[in-house]
């Protein structure tokens, strides 16, 4: 609990604050992170042992929500990998942003984020999961959108925005389905009823919208669209939010709910190829980017679908793979995304074309990107290639996937290697291009970072060993089994190697014809249909299609409301009830109705369509009398003398108000409306009318359920100590009602004598 | 309306319907009647005033500002409310409470009979608010 | 009994909704003044009708009583409906004496008005 606010109070108050009175808090903002690292890397021990740390806490019980946190194997690797990666992120932007104005608000922003990403590994309740889900695309909308003032920025910001938070609402009707399957909210007992969620029939709806709350944040296709727009971002923030944490979500989730939701057929299928092939396009598209950091967004989209598929098979090397990958991208990820933020601070650019020959002005920075580039195209000795091989392992799966998928992966990875290559090659050797003459080697603030990560790319290939144990037991809380992981960089002579080997070769092959390739590319991408077009479309054409909506139904005239009101109450009550209802007369008692009561409701009806053809305003109001005390006159047969009374004195005072206000009155004038809305008013009202009678009838019919009127009949006397049942109910079981409505009659007098004694503004016409 | 008949009818009238209007007021717990009910009888007795003599006679005769009666009756209605929760009952509870402790039903009695005169007030009140405003307009 | 009320309660509804759906300012007052007599006697339909005495606590008597809810309802909606006719009604006069019309389609504005 602790761990996951105290970001959030640093960020949203203390920063804020300490930036008002005028303190630079922000120098030593790292603090905060790199305490919660070594407070999450102290628990260690305690989670190797299969301990699990978990804390809770009330928020609304009744609807099973809590704000519960649970530390264990999967949970700490995320947390340290937010944790770790959040403090070389501050350190490296306090360089990176030294000149920015805003920079407190730029470091609350990234502690907002930091809290919210560790809430949503930490939960232990899928719906504090989901608010901290959507707290963290909130954060990355303010993120994206930092440079506010850019039109890019904005587009990018909203972009990211609509597509993770649409899909997050997916995801949390998956979370409800799942709890009126299991009863619970809470992840831990959830996971404990994986039986209960498979067998259920909402096991697929479950899935799929699941899915797609994952697909949607991890940035698969064709979700993928609104990552390479995030770029627009500050460098840090999309080293951070947009290849190591934030778009991890997604993967975490599929991680988290695979005991429950993965093993069968229909997850094999989505998740994996969904994860293949978006790995494959996206290190297609990569390789024909321009702009260094599209390069690296296209790639963290194949990377992101690479450890989609690797749980999509979810075996235990797959998921081995997954969470060792799930580590390697974080860092090599991050240090690749640090240095284009070096290269953009130093050239200038991030442009490609621009860019060349700058190994030998900045060799540290070069080092550096070649340590990432190569644990990211999966050359040994680095952690790239365990993870890699462990992919290829995972992918010779049996049947005729086992052929697809490896053929798929090695595609995939050729790309991968090609553009790692690009990454490498094109900025730091040939001849030097910047415009730029003055460019040097980073200042220490910026390298430091980066280094940081390429040691630990090294360390990570050379001696997996040292994570060996926290990453069995992720896989463990991936599988719910146990897992023992043997990672090594030599596996000796097998497939894998020979895959690997296939894609080294081939990568440089295609490498030395990269310009053939790109023009391949570009002539498949022409006749593919475009999905940015497709987001597009749907922004511009969603508030078109509202305005266009509005502008039909509020026309600002009562009659237009009316028709479209009752309209729908006719087609939804009165023709639903007719297909669906057995169209059994019922008894309609006739013999019971004595001849006044037809007396009275003839002449209730005679005058009422009386009063449809009258022309006079004074018969009018009479007519509208007559039915007035034929009202209180059947209260009377209907033994309501609280009713007859009431009605009969309204009555009178409202025929005195109509007689008073008469002379002050319109005449009625003959209607110069359209003959066919003459029609449709008649058919509307006429059907409206049919509808109330049936349902009346109908609903006398069916009687569900007991009347709770036996209740106050019973408890009158006892409760209210009242004889008479109607004042009692008035003045004492519903008082809050009459209250209410007394005050609506004094709202109402009022409102008459405003109107009439006040001439606001009204003056003018008279 | 100038009909010396009326006129001189309405002002016994008015204290006739006024009286009575009290007593289906007092008898609406156990009988039909009750602070709606009462309080549009007494706004009848003044509505035939009005339709009797012109409104500033009526002004005149019975120097009543019929608005005040409206938030008068809320304070009522709200206050019989309120005196519940003082003693930890919830709001509006006359009933409760008091019939766990049969020695002062009689004062649970009196509270209802508040609440019912915060809405007898409060009826009168509009009525002729509405009546008096319309009326007095010419 | 309850069948002849659903017929009148419906040939109500339609003569007010054809009332309401006018172009004329007081004929949509008319159709409200109507459409509460209708609502508040299909909720007293709905309750049940032919209670054999009215609902007022009486000892020893084995007549049913009629069903007091909808009673209760229809009271305050008669005093409200009062309260709304009156303030509909001078709203309408307000409305002829300023713009001198009551035709709903002039007072709504332009058609280009936001």
């Amino acid at each position: 609990m602790t761990i996951v606010i105290s970001p959030f109070v640093f960020g949203l108050i203390v920063l804020p604050f300490l930036h008002k009175i005028k303190l630079r808090f922000h120098k030593w903002v790292g603090i905060v992170p790199l305490v919660l690292f070594l407070t999450i890397l102290k628990y260690k021990s305690s989670i190797i042992n299969g301990n699990i740390v978990s804390e809770a806490y009330q928020w609304v019980p009744s609807f099973d929500v809590s704000l519960s946190f649970r530390l264990d194997g999967l949970s700490f690797i995320f947390a340290l990998i937010i944790t770790g990666i959040g403090f070389l992120v501050v350190i490296y932007s306090k360089k990176y942003m030294h000149s920015e104005s805003a920079i407190s608000r730029y470091f609350s922003y990234i502690l907002l984020f930091m809290s919210s990403m560790l809430g949503v590994v930490l939960s232990n309740n899928l719906i504090s999961l989901f608010v901290f889900w959507e707290l963290t695309s909130i954060s990355s909308y303010l993120l994206i959108g930092f440079w506010f003032y850019k039109e890019k920025s904005r587009y990018g910001a909203w972009k990211a925005l609509l597509i993770t938070a649409g899909g997050g609402l997916a995801m949390l009707a998956g979370f409800i389905l799942m709890y009126t399957v299991t009863g619970s909210f809470e992840i831990s007992q959830i996971l404990s009823q994986k039986e209960l969620i498979k067998s259920s029939p909402f096991y697929l709806t479950i899935l799929v919208l699941t899915l797609i709350g994952s697909f949607t944040k991890s940035a698969q296709f064709p979700f993928h669209v609104w990552l390479p727009d995030a770029m627009e971002a500050p460098t840090p923030v999309s080293a951070y939010l947009h290849s190591a944490t934030m778009v991890k979500a997604g993967i975490y989730l599929l991680a988290r709910l695979n005991p429950v939701l993965g093993g069968s057929s229909y997850w094999f299928y989505m998740v994996t190829f969904t994860g293949i092939l978006t790995m494959c396009y996206g290190s297609i598209m990569a390789i024909r980017q321009r702009d260094l950091k599209a390069l690296l967004a296209f790639s963290t989209i194949s990377q992101l679908g690479l450890i989609t598929s690797l749980l999509g098979v979810s075996t235990e090397t797959a998921v081995i793979g997954a969470v060792f990958h799930i580590i390697n991208h974080a860092a090599f990820k991050g240090s690749l995304f640090m240095v284009t933020g070096i290269i953009d601070h130093e050239a200038g650019t991030r442009n490609l074309d621009e860019l060349g020959g700058l190994g030998r002005k900045m060799p540290f920075t070069a080092v550096v990107a070649l340590i990432g580039a190569l644990a990211m195209a999966g050359i040994p000795p680095l952690n790239g290639f365990i993870s890699k091989e462990l992919f290829f392992e995972a992918v010779l799966v049996d049947g005729w996937a086992g052929y697809v998928l490896p053929a798929l992966a090695v595609f995939g990875s050729i790309f991968t290697f090609i553009y790692s290559m690009i990454f490498v090659i094109s900025p730091f050797l040939g001849t030097y291009k910047p415009k730029e003459k003055t460019v040097h080697e980073a200042p220490w603030g910026l390298l430091l970072s980066p280094m940081i990560l390429g040691v630990t790319n090294l360390a990570l290939g050379i001696y997996p060993k040292l994570v060996a144990d926290i990453i069995s037991k992720g896989a463990a809380n991936i599988l719910g089994k146990y897992v023992d992981a043997h990672l090594s960089l030599w596996h000796g002579f097998n497939v894998p190697l020979l895959m690997s080997l296939i894609v080294i070769s081939f990568g440089c092959l295609l490498f030395s014809r990269l310009n053939y390739v790109k023009h391949i590319i570009e002539k498949i991408q022409m006749k593919k249909i475009n999905l940015n077009k497709l987001y597009d479309l749907f922004q511009t054409g969603i508030p078109k299609f509202a305005g266009f909506i509005t502008e039909k139904q509020m026309t600002g005239f009562l009659r237009d409301y009316l028709v479209y009101i009752l309209s729908f109450v006719f087609l939804s009550v009165g023709l639903t009830s007719l297909f669906f209802m057995e169209l059994s007369i019922p008894n309609l008692n006739l013999e019971r109705i004595d001849v006044y009561e037809y007396v009275v409701a003839a002449i209730m009806v005679v005058s009422s369509i009386f009063l449809l053809f009258t022309r006079k305003r004074l018969i009018a109001i009479l007519i509208l009398g007559v039915i007035g005390y034929m009202v209180s006159l059947f209260f009377v047969l209907e033994k309501a003398p609280d009713l007859a009374l009431t009605q009969l004195i309204v009555e009178t005072i409202t025929l005195v108000l109509f007689l008073i206000a008469f002379p002050h009155l319109p005449e009625i004038t003959e209607e110069n409306s359209k003959r066919s809305t003459k029609i449709i008013n008649a058919a509307v009202s006429i059907l409206t009318g049919l509808t109330v009678t049936f349902l009346m009838v109908y609903s006398k019919a069916y009687k569900i359920y007991e009347s709770v009127s036996s209740y106050y009949i019973d408890n009158s006397l006892l409760l209210g100590g009242g004889k008479n049942i109607v004042n009692v109910i008035l003045v004492d079981f519903r008082g809050f009602d009459t209250m209410g409505e007394i005050t609506v009659l004094g709202i109402a007098a009022f409102s008459v004598y405003a109107l009439i004694k006040l001439r606001l503004g009204g003056r003018k016409y008279e | 309306m100038n009909s010396l008949i009326l006129k001189t009818v309405a002002t016994p009238v008015l204290y006739l319907i006024v009286s009575f209007s009290v007593y289906v007021f007092f008898r609406g717990h156990n009988n039909p009647g009750g602070g709606f009910i009462a309080g549009l009888l007494t706004a009848g007795a003044f509505v035939l005033q009005y339709l009797s003599f012109d409104s500033k006679t009526v002004k005149s005769n019975f120097s009543l500002n019929w608005k005040k009666l409206i938030p008068v009756g809320l304070i009522l209605a709200l206050g019989s409310g309120l005196g519940g929760m003082i003693l930890g009952y919830p709001f509006l509870s006359h009933s409760f409470g008091c019939f766990y402790l049969p020695l002062i039903g009689e004062l649970e009695l009196a509270t209802a009979i508040i609440f019912d005169l915060g809405v007898y007030f409060v009826v009168l009140g509009t009525a002729l608010t509405i009546i008096s405003v319309i009326g007095g307009k010419d | 009994m309850e069948f002849l009320m659903a017929l009148v309660v419906g040939v109500f509804f339609a003569v007010s909704i054809y009332f309401m759906l006018s172009k004329k300012l007081l004929k949509v007052v008319f159709g409200t003044l109507l459409i509460s007599h209708a609502a508040n006697l299909m909720l007293l339909t709905s309750g049940g009708l032919k209670g054999e005495k009215a609902p007022i606590l009486s000892d020893g008597s084995t007549l049913s009583y009629a069903d007091p809810i909808p009673q209760a309802l229809i009271l305050t909606a008669i005093v409200i409906g009062f309260g709304v006719t009156a303030f509909i009604l001078v709203l309408t006069c307000r409305l002829y004496k300023t713009f001198a019309t009551d035709d709903l389609s002039i007072l709504r504005g332009e058609a280009n008005e936001k």
